[in-house]
């Protein structure tokens, strides 16, 4: 009992002792704000948050907007999915975006939006964002926050190691993760030695329009091509992508592709693969992809199909591309802030291996090539690693960087962010996540000046860190405070979708160029109206085009007569709002499609084909002002032989 | 060591952590949250968009008194709202014609619900300009009010009355329309 009692009364005093020392510590320093980690993620109400963080969807084929440190959502920008609620893919414009040569596809998986850059930095122009499972890139305006372009890339399948941008956003490119026979053909799955091949698309960016163009494509050996990035500083015109499967399984990937103790990080150095297409090295090859551009003026998306691309292959072209020995299927492929060093995280080992530049081009040079494959020479192991972060965690997949020369890896398997440095290699701190990271990302982090204040981490798993919601549960982000030596998790937040990777800007970068509305006067969609005398009911055939504009708080015109079944009906719908944030909606009873949101000065269309003879309603879908519930008309449907005329009215004129 | 001693022990560790909730609450209390109250639809930067009522009446000569009851009143919010709203500004020559002493006796903070009062009897939900007043007129609705009172719309040849005031013009706003009139409208009945 005695023994008891000094146990609890031991027990007390220590904790006292803690308390008190905590207590300390509080009041010492920078005070008890630096300890609150609440505050350091609370943003008042009114006030703005520090970045933007543009983090893709995943599986819901999107890409979020967040606001960091405070984590709230602001926008989901509509992608490679269709999305009801902004009618992106259901209304008549934005239908052409989602066109590929397989037809219309009404969703993807997004995973690697990058933010383009200038001289290295990252510039807040736009954000490009690859799809996985039907290969395209997309870009999106910053200025918009709307996709503009998507390219569909040929050659290639489970578009992964993409969409990373050069220095100076002269090339998205986007690289294969599956192999797959060049061009298409119908051959045995176990020819996939020698015949089947890794297309690496460099596509070409306009620097005034952002306009995308597949430059060419490099064909690589059968590996799977996993993550990229860019050169930067001295490294510039360098591409490095990390493989895996360099056996070349075609079948249980999970044993087969796992037997080499070294797969490769490939550098390309795409200044030297543009020699040779100025000097005509190249095969102009036959294939089909499609182009979607979406015009600002027009409001309208066209969709064309391509049908040549120049492909390079490195077995012919000496100094094109290098294979650099990295242990143990590399997953993330990342590099430093200064260009030197190339990060290669083998998910299936426990230490990040370094390759240096400078070192790599010093055995180039010298030719100290330990042999080749598919014509690719591959340099040795021990001639271009700089060092190993030994022992730092288990599965790393990847690395981003702050601008004191510190690297940060995520740990799926060990759950955690490390922190080490580079060039001493040597781990400073690791912190916990909830759970199984993949991707982090620090604004800038894959750029040469990074924001180095914040971390956010990406979770596969949350398991017990929500209230549950059923067997499906939400992924996470989590933010940690990365100004100290030691890291601090500050915020944990749901996300939309997987939240698989990334890229964050100063908010200062973008939101002063953040379009308010559409000038009405530079509308040039086939179908607009300019003002409310303009509005009208055409018909062609079976084919009734009505003219339709909104402004507070009526449509006109508002009753529609002569409509027949069996027509088809185009509601396009100008809104002639000139004010910041003041969309109208539009849905009509029986629509096969989704509402229309309709931005000031925008027009859209969508189509409803009426099967009932009656009188239907239609309604604004946006709460605009205090009459949105007096927004609304009727139309009139008669039978199909029925000699209605066709007529329409505002308020009986 | 006794139950005592543990007692006293407790008793200390009660303080100190007394003694540190104090110490934070101190520093927290040096937090200046920020003060949400002025912050409104009306102090929205927009150089962009076009104008709304209010923006289109700061910038008219001719609407100073108007603005300033307008502040006085404190119903800026209400005149950048997403509306749509229909408002008949009296020109300051129409103040100026009111009995001596009763605008400044209406800008005075006692009697800033009245005045809400008398200017808010000169906003209609809705978008009626000048045509729009005559057709209803000539259909014989009476103007809402967003008081709740109904005035009468009269058309005398070219000339629009709306509650006794005469429309001089009418100005399209990003919010509603803007009437501007000739007098006061003074609540009905008095």
């Amino acid at each position: 009992m005695k023994t008891k009692i000094k146990f609890i009364a031991s027990g007390i005093l220590l904790v006292t002792i803690m308390a008190v020392l905590g207590c300390t510590t509080q009041n010492n320093g920078s005070g008890a704000l630096s300890s609150n980690v609440a505050e350091r993620a609370y943003v008042a109400p009114g006030e703005h948050d520090e970045f933007y963080a543009f983090v893709s969807g995943g599986f819901s084929g999107q890409l979020s907007v967040y606001g960091l440190p405070s984590g709230r959502l602001f926008r989901v920008i509509p992608v490679f999915s269709v999305d009801a609620e902004k009618a992106y893919g259901f209304n008549e414009e934005t239908k052409p975006m989602l066109e590929t040569t397989f037809g219309f596809i009404p969703w993807d998986d997004s995973h690697h939006p990058d933010i383009s850059q200038t001289n290295g930095e990252i510039d807040g122009r736009w954000v490009f964002i690859n799809a996985n499972n039907t290969p395209r890139i997309a870009r999106i305006s910053l200025e918009t926050f709307e996709t503009e372009e998507i390219i569909e890339i040929p050659n290639s399948a489970g578009n992964h190691s993409s969409s990373f941008v050069t220095e100076n956003t002269e090339y998205v490119v986007a690289g294969t993760r599956f192999s797959v026979p060049v061009p298409q053909q119908d051959i045995s799955i176990d020819e996939y030695k020698s015949n089947f091949k890794g297309a690496i698309s460099f596509i070409g960016i306009d620097q005034e329009s952002g306009r995308m163009n597949l430059d060419f494509q490099i064909l690589m050996p059968g590996f799977n091509y996993d993550l990229a990035h860019p050169g930067r500083g001295k490294s510039h015109g360098w591409m490095f992508f990390s493989t895996y499967n360099t056996e070349e399984a075609n079948t249980l990937l999970e044993v087969n592709a796992s037997q080499n103790d070294k797969d490769f990080i490939a550098a390309i150095n795409w200044k030297k693969a543009e020699e040779y297409i100025q000097q005509g090295r190249f095969r102009e090859m036959e294939t089909a992809y499609a182009h979607n551009v979406y015009d600002e003026s027009t409001h309208m998306a066209t969709s064309t199909i391509k049908r040549t691309v120049k492909v390079l292959d490195p077995a012919e072209l000496p100094g094109l591309v290098y294979f650099l020995p990295t242990p143990k299927s590399p997953h993330g492929c990342d590099v430093d802030p200064t260009g030197e060093y190339i990060i290669g995280s083998g998910k299936l080992s426990a230490a990040l291996t370094a390759h240096s530049f400078t070192k790599m081009l010093d055995a180039i040079e010298n030719e100290r090539f330990d042999g080749e494959a598919y014509g690719v020479p591959i340099l040795n192991y021990d001639d271009v690693v700089a060092g190993v972060v030994e022992q730092a965690g288990l599965g790393p997949l990847h690395t981003e960087f702050d601008t004191e020369g510190n690297g940060y890896t995520t740990f799926f398997i060990s759950s955690e962010v490390v922190k080490w440095k580079v060039g001493t290699w040597e781990v400073v701190d690791r912190k916990p996540t909830y759970y199984s990271v993949g991707h982090l990302m620090i604004p800038g982090g894959n750029s040469r000046k990074p924001f180095g204040k914040y971390l956010l981490a990406m979770n596969k798993i949350t398991k017990d860190r929500y209230l549950p919601t059923g067997p499906e549960l939400t992924q996470s982000a989590q933010l940690y405070d990365i100004s100290g030596e030691k890291m601090e998790l500050i915020l944990d937040f749901p996300t939309v979708g997987e939240p698989h990777y990334a890229a964050g800007a100063p908010a200062d970068l973008i939101a002063p160029r953040s379009k308010k509305f559409y000038e009405l006067d530079d509308n040039n969609h086939p179908y607009s109206i300019k003002n409310e005398s303009e509005a009208r009911v055409e018909r062609d055939g079976n084919v009734v085009h009505i003219y339709m504009s909104t402004i507070r708080s009526h449509f006109a015109p508002d009753n529609i007569e002569g409509i027949k079944v069996g027509d088809r009906v185009y509601f396009h719908v100008t809104n002639l709002e000139q004010d910041f944030d003041v969309p109208h909606g539009i849905s009509m009873i029986g629509a096969n499609t989704s509402e229309l949101l309709i931005m000031p000065g925008q027009t859209e269309t969508f189509v409803w084909e009426p099967k009932k003879v009656g009188v239907w309603p239609f309604y604004c879908t946006d709460f605009c002002s205090a009459l949105h519930q007096e927004m609304q008309g009727y139309v009139r449907v008669s039978p199909r032989n029925s000699d209605i005329e066709l007529s329409w009215s505002l308020d009986g004129e | 060591m006794n139950t005592k001693k543990i007692q006293i022990l407790s008793v200390v560790f009660f303080l100190a952590l007394c003694s540190c909730t104090r110490a934070e609450k101190e520093n927290t209390s040096e937090l200046t949250l920020p003060d949400n109250t002025p912050k409104g639809q009306a102090s929205v930067v927009d150089n962009e968009s076009d104008k709304n009522i209010l923006q289109v009446a700061i910038g008219s000569s001719d609407h100073s008194t108007l603005v300033a009851a307008v502040q006085a009143a404190e119903i800026e919010h209400v005149l950048v709202n997403a509306g749509p709203l229909t408002v008949f500004a009296p020109v300051n020559q129409a103040f100026a014609d009111l009995p001596e002493g009763t605008v400044s006796n209406l800008l005075k903070p006692e009697n800033k619900q009245q005045l809400a009062n008398i200017l808010t009897l000169h906003a209609a939900p809705g978008s009626y300009n000048k045509e729009a007043l005559i057709k209803s007129a000539e259909r014989g609705r009476k103007l809402y009010m967003a008081t709740g009172d109904y005035l009468e719309i009269r058309v005398t040849g070219e000339d629009v009355y709306v509650g006794g005031a005469k429309v001089i013009a009418t100005v399209p706003t990003s919010n509603g329309i803007i009437n501007v009139v000739d007098r006061v409208i003074l609540p009905p009945g008095s």
